[in-house]
């Protein structure tokens, strides 16, 4: 491969390939624990990426890898595409190191997102563990830009501990603007004088009508299977909570097979899915 | 287009198929022996072709056998399919290098093993052509396509020829999807060895109609048309084999904690052979090759099997870990899941998956033996399906 | 102040009993407030009592030389904080310790052992609701003994 090759630098993704990335420049960096890094990208080419919370891109590591990842931004900010990435492997590692003026790649956006505004009109409640939280915001975004539409919002996040908690300087944000935001964390000392436990302790508290609720749950597959159970355990109909399921994504269009959750391709079918769909797929063993 | 009027050709006129299809700019490939086996291979005459040879596929077993004729096309389906053609093993999806500047993309694909497309493909079976349709369904026909493979796929010319002679393996009946293609294909030939060593041909596309319209022809008789059904009836009258498709897709949503998986995974290898050999598996991996200074990069998909542990991997662990797990996950999906997520049913009853098992795991046998004990039926296991 | 019994029927933890079983409790029970940082049992202690958080955050507490105080669970109002007044040795396991000002009612153990002996009924009552108070406590920290959040398992 030589690089003296006849291309012009940083060409458009050719139309119909989607397998080809596109080039983005990592503008600024945050970081948010001690192993998750938010980042902001701008397409090189200018064109804004439009995407619906919940949704996701292949973010490649030049000559690394890629990996998917959701969108943690502003769905109002086409201009800005971030992603907040946490290091769990190779290709994460290398995304975590990134530095402004970096390139990555970026193929998406893809998948099927929350729906948050078939909450418009009614409650919505919002439970997130760790990262989990990340796929999250967007719909808090997008919630906060027409909050009138909604009822009672409630923002119910867990985190293993405090440091572990992302997006820490802008829970207090969400507070101030009118959402019910209740966070609890696995493990803490002293100094930590908010609530302790698991993040399901927090829905008894929650204000909504699971008449007309929408839940939106994300995290560990574990949390997110006892956090809609006790949604419904509320009596929020299953149609009416959606969770986000995590499997191995190598296409992120439906053409690899990796994701294959029985009839359902996750990266193009989910990754959210209503839980009358999907519950009873996530208690068979290696399904 | 199927019922446009058949027409026979000699030898000569295959090798003038074969000249014609060269001369429009295919790549022409064709059954060939190589290795002690019928595999996909260039075709420059008919002296290419597999004369003469039969073959005799069991479970875990592949031989090439002597026919006591000089058929062409008297093998069952070849050892290795055509998947391969359409949809390489291997392939550049994208190369790249980084400057001080940024990196340039540069789409793929890369250069094929069997040459350079556009392909005509000469031979290809009924089973083969459904998993083509299966294919283009997943491949192409979707929110997002292969745009490499719809490429090589809307240029192929597929020649279609009637399996008159069945294997031990075989079950492409049962299935619906053969012996002989009623649809899909350029050209469909039926080999007849009755006296004068001739081919029944029929158009099933304006290009070949066009294609046969160079061909010295003669209008089919009456005795060519009855020994073509002959040939069919002899191959419907010998599959090795036949699965019961019925409510399967149920069947086996139902019975994933059958303890028959138990049973199949303590022979099951977790080889991957069944699904390299399967026309219609799909799944692929990639792989990023990186030079050493990191500057060029190349994006490479890969063909991936679900029987790998890494196959289900994220991060921490696989989903599927034991074997029995990975051959529920082929066996349903391949004849339960493909359902909902494609229309169709993954299987074309080739019976290679049979043929390349080491261990001869028979996919039918698989099928009735849940099917002889199913465990109780469960009323909302199917809300879950789309 | 409101008086005692009244405290006691208003409170989650009672809530389904009649009035009357929980006014036998009455005698028992009395109010105390705790400041922030002040602990309300601590560990190795008689768990002589239990309490029915009315207002505030309660941490469990418990102190390792390496890693200092750990927070086991926190307690909010309308859940109790102990159980160990119900099961011998009847002894405190972890410190509990007011996050913040802290309203509570403080039920003598002993007191509340003789009237469960004495009334079955009011026994099985108490037993119910401790074992529920009990089970979503187990639950939780068997969901956080599996570290779901841990860096091998992000989600």
């Amino acid at each position: 491969m030589p690089a003296e090759s006849g291309t012009t630098l940083l060409p458009p993704a050719p139309a119909g390939d989607p397998m080809v990335p596109r080039p983005v420049r990592v503008e600024s960096v945050r970081r948010e624990t001690r192993d998750t890094v938010t980042m902001d990208l701008r397409a090189l080419d200018g064109e804004g990426l439009v995407f619906a919370p919940g949704q996701f891109t292949m973010l490649q590591a030049f000559g690394v890898g890629e990996v998917p990842i959701s969108i943690s931004g502003d769905p109002a900010r086409p201009d800005l595409l971030t992603h907040t990435v946490r290091d769990v492997g190779g290709v994460t590692g290398s995304l975590c190191r990134v530095e402004p003026g970096d390139l990555l790649g970026v193929r998406g956006a893809f998948g099927r997102g929350w729906g948050v505004e078939d909450g418009r009109g009614g409650d919505v409640v919002v439970v997130a563990g760790g990262i989990g939280l990340a796929p999250l915001r967007p719909v808090v975004l997008a919630v906060l830009a027409e909050r009138a539409a909604y009822g009672r919002v409630s923002v119910l996040y867990g985190a293993r501990s405090p440091a572990e908690m992302l997006f820490t300087d802008e829970l207090d944000t969400w507070t101030a603007a009118g959402l019910d935001v209740h966070v609890i964390v696995d493990v803490a000392d002293r100094s930590w004088t908010g609530r302790v436990g698991v993040v399901t302790e927090l829905l008894p508290d929650a204000a909504f009508d699971p008449d007309r609720t929408l839940g939106l749950v994300c995290g560990p597959e574990l949390m997110m299977r006892y956090a809609a159970a006790a949604l419904t355990d509320r009596g929020v109909e299953p149609g009416r909570v959606r969770v986000s399921v995590e499997r191995n994504m190598r296409c992120g269009i439906g053409l690899c097979g990796h994701c294959q959750l029985r009839g359902h391709l996750v990266c193009v079918d989910g990754p959210v899915f209503e839980l009358d769909r999907i519950g009873p797929l996530l208690t068979v063993r290696e399904l | 287009m199927a019922d446009s009027r058949p027409v026979t050709l000699d030898l000569e006129g295959l090798q003038r198929l074969i000249d014609v299809l060269g001369e429009q700019g295919f790549t022409v490939l064709g059954p060939t022996v190589r290795s002690g086996a019928v595999v996909p291979g260039r075709v420059g005459s008919v002296a290419d072709l597999p004369r003469g040879w039969g073959d005799r596929q069991e479970p875990g077993s592949y031989r090439l056998r002597r026919r006591d004729d000089d058929a062409l096309f008297g093998y069952a389906a070849d050892a290795i399919g055509w998947k391969a053609v359409l949809f390489p093993a291997r392939e550049l999806m994208w190369s790249g290098s980084v400057g001080p500047d940024g990196f340039d993309v540069r789409p793929g694909p890369g250069p094929s093993t069997y040459g350079e497309p556009p392909y005509a493909v000469l031979g290809i079976r009924s089973c083969d052509l459904h998993a083509v349709a299966v294919h283009d369904r997943v491949l192409a026909e979707r929110t997002y396509a292969d745009p490499h493979y719809a490429e090589r796929r809307r240029d192929a010319f597929l020649v279609t020829v009637v399996c008159g002679d069945p294997s031990g393996t075989c079950f492409c009946v049962s299935m619906g999807t053969g012996p002989r293609a009623d649809a899909g294909y350029d050209l469909a030939l039926t080999e007849l060895l009755d006296g004068q060593h001739r081919f029944l041909a029929r158009a099933g596309s304006a290009r070949g109609e066009a294609v046969l319209a160079a061909v010295d022809t003669r209008p089919a008789e009456d005795r060519d048309e009855e020994e073509s059904e002959q040939v069919v009836a002899h191959a419907v009258a010998h599959m090795g084999r036949a699965m019961d498709t019925t409510g399967l897709r149920d069947l086996l949503y139902d019975n994933a904690e059958h303890p028959r998986w138990d049973d199949v995974a303590s022979r099951c290898l977790s080889c991957g052979n069944c699904t390299m050999v399967c026309p219609t598996c799909f799944c692929t991996s990639v792989e990023e090759h990186t030079s050493l200074s990191g500057h060029d990069t190349e994006h490479w998909r890969i063909w991936d099997s679900c029987f790998t542990t890494d196959f289900s991997y994220l991060h921490g662990g696989s989903v599927r870990t034991s074997p029995r797990s990975r051959y529920r996950q082929w066996m349903t999906h391949k004849l339960a899941a493909w359902i909902d997520q494609f229309g169709t049913s993954g299987c074309v009853g080739c019976g290679r998956c049979l043929t390349s098992c080491p261990v001869g795991i028979d996919i039918t046998e698989e099928v009735a033996a849940i099917r002889a004990a199913p465990g109780p039926r469960k009323e909302d296991a199917h809300a879950t399906g789309r | 102040m409101r008086p005692v019994g009244e405290l006691l029927v208003g409170h989650p933890f009672f809530a389904g009993l009649d009035e009357e079983i929980i006014r036998e409790l009455e005698g028992c029970a009395r109010n105390v407030h705790v400041h922030a940082g002040e602990h309300l049992f601590r560990e190795g202690e008689d768990a002589d009592s239990f309490f029915v958080v009315r207002k505030g955050r309660v941490a469990l507490d418990v102190h390792m030389p390496d890693r200092g105080h750990m927070v086991i669970a926190t307690v909010e109002a309308g859940d109790v904080v102990g159980w160990s007044w119900f099961v011998p040795p009847y002894r405190w396991f972890f410190d509990a310790r007011a996050v913040g000002e802290v309203s509570a009612v403080s039920v003598d153990a002993t007191c509340l052992r003789d009237k469960c002996e004495a009334d079955p009924a009011l026994g099985y009552a108490l037993m119910q609701r401790v074992a529920q108070v009990m089970y979503q406590r187990l639950q939780a920290t068997r969901v956080r003994l599996l570290d779901v959040y841990g860096a091998d398992h992000a989600g």
